[in-house]
């Protein structure tokens, strides 16, 4: 029971970083019909602004605001100077621009900076920890189940009484019907791009204060972790890329905890063999979605 | 109001419109049939911005409009209901409208919200339910109180009546009617052409991309060489 409880908080904790990048890449897919494989980039971009800014030993608390706003500016970024050239084209030409993003991003943190990862410390407050009765929580998990949980909240609230929120989900469903009514295509996706920035920058921040290194590929693992909660959730599904994050994030934990010493390395292998179990009884994953219709 | 001049419009190497030209004056309420496949759909989709034209112009207040961004044309004074519909079933009816208001002013799309609510009572019933579980006549009904909802000068229609049970068809004609002695402008493209000529100021037949009759609505409804060999009667 012990192991069960710790395990789950633990679980938790690390899904709240999947759920909060697979609700942005749920939200991209719902309006763009894309498959943001560039998506994890903006991890890498805040963990670059942490080391920078933490080398010049600037306060975490001006730092962690910096590294957010970096991802949200490069997802925008990306929008504007990328997507937006080839929003017509086939989802095809949209996955191939992402995959070009992505290695793009790759290159210049390899040329710009070093190949070789970059450290800095981490603060305290990343590894400590309470006893909570027979429980020992660190700190940091808990932190990471509030924020996200406060940001899944916002994003709802966002989208039910918002007139932004309400053109994301009109245009998800049929987006000329939503350029029809007044809605600018322009506006309702460099929006989202910014608020899926947003969910990465919060999701980074999270991540990174534990991780204490910036390298240029880190944001491949932590992108493919979500764009399978996305999926595991039914693609353009929001609730469903939250539920997927969690469930994934807890699955890791549990196979990692059960798995013998031996098998450990294989925790993804396992956890991937059970999703591949998910799709055949569900192939169109957990939630439904009706059809996005691309712009 | 709206001119379309010799415009046409290609589908790659179809063309769908062969230089058309009609054009609508304030306050009318001007008719567009034709058989199937005739090209009205894509002359409403070439007004509202969502085909360009390859060539033509088209003038709306004295502007020209082709090539323009549909939000711009609503924020111009152009609405239309779409073909099928295309109402959000994910939003409630009362998202729905508050959508359709996003070019308006929020006192605007308050006090619009509340005109829509009093022009369609059955709606009003369900305001807060999901779209999607409207029936077929009161879902034709939020479509069209979405587009007025942008307080068009001109509405387009793209055959209200499709796929509805007769009563709720009556219930569009009316429609149809009560917006006319609005004094509001509107083209409707409909397959029920005589019935529709029979209340319009004007009509137009359009055949193969390209328009084959012109003239004042019940005259045209009349000419029972247009429809045995055009339209297929009604």
């Amino acid at each position: 029971m012990n192991t069960f409880v710790q395990n789950l908080i633990d679980g938790l904790g690390n899904g709240s970083t999947y759920a909060l990048l697979a609700v942005g890449v749920s939200m991209l897919f719902g309006v763009m019909h894309l498959v943001n494989f560039a998506h994890g980039e903006l991890l890498t971009v805040s963990a670059y602004v942490i080391y920078g800014l933490r080398s010049k030993d600037v306060s975490w608390w001006i730092t962690v605001p910096m590294a957010i706003l970096g991802a949200v500016a490069l997802s925008v970024a990306i929008e504007f100077t990328a997507f937006r050239r080839v929003r017509t084209a086939s989802a095809f030409t949209l996955l191939l621009t992402s995959f070009a993003l992505e290695i793009l991003s790759h290159a210049v943190w390899r040329i710009g900076v070093s190949s070789k990862p970059r450290r800095y410390a981490t603060p305290e407050i990343a590894f400590k920890t309470f006893d909570l009765g027979p429980y020992r929580v660190e700190v940091w998990d808990v932190i990471s189940i509030v924020v996200a949980v406060l940001c899944f909240v916002g994003t709802a609230i966002m989208l039910r009484k918002t007139l932004f929120g309400l053109s994301i989900r009109a245009a998800s469903e049929d987006f000329d019907a939503a350029r029809l009514m007044g809605v600018k295509a322009n506006r309702v996706i460099s929006g989202a791009f910014a608020f899926a920035g947003l969910l990465a920058g919060i999701a980074g921040a999270l991540y990174l204060l534990r991780r204490g290194q910036a390298d240029p590929r880190m944001g491949a693992e932590p992108l493919l972790k979500a764009v399978i909660a996305a999926i595991i959730g039914g693609l353009g599904s929001l609730k469903g890329a939250v539920v997927g994050g969690l469930a994934l994030g807890v699955a890791e934990v549990y196979f990692r905890s059960f798995l013998p010493n031996d098998l450990q390395g294989l925790t993804d292998a396992f956890v991937f063999v059970l999703i591949a179990a998910l799709f055949v009884v569900r192939p169109q994953g957990l939630f439904n979605v009706q059809t996005a219709e691309r712009v | 109001m709206l001119a379309v001049d010799e415009v046409t419009t290609k589908y790659g190497a179809l063309t769908a419109l062969h230089a058309v030209s009609l054009h609508v004056n304030e306050g009318e309420l001007v008719a567009l049939v034709g058989p199937n496949g005739a090209g009205k759909t894509t002359l409403l989709s070439t007004v509202v911005g969502l085909l360009r034209p390859t060539g033509g112009t088209v003038r709306f207040d004295g502007r020209t409009i082709n090539g323009l961004d549909p939000a711009a044309l609503v924020a111009a004074g152009l609405a239309l209901v779409p073909e099928r519909r295309r109402i959000f079933k994910d939003l409630s009816v009362a998202e729905n409208l508050r959508l359709a208001g996003v070019t308006a002013k929020a006192p605007d799309r308050k006090q619009r919200m509340e005109q829509m609510a009093e022009l369609f009572p059955a709606l009003h019933e369900k305001w807060d339910l999901s779209a999607g579980f409207l029936s077929g006549g009161q879902a034709q009904q939020l479509a069209v109180a979405r587009a007025l909802m942008c307080d068009p000068k001109l509405l387009l229609l793209d055959e209200p009546c499709l796929g509805l049970a007769p009563t709720m068809v009556d219930v569009i004609f009316d429609l149809l009617q009560r917006l006319r002695s609005q004094g509001r402008t509107v083209l409707v493209v409909e397959q029920q052409a005589q019935r529709v000529l029979g209340i319009a100021d004007r009509g137009y037949v359009l055949r193969t991309g390209t328009v084959v009759a012109e003239g004042a609505g019940p005259e045209l409804a009349s000419r029972a060489d247009l429809f045995e060999t055009y339209v297929g009667g009604s």
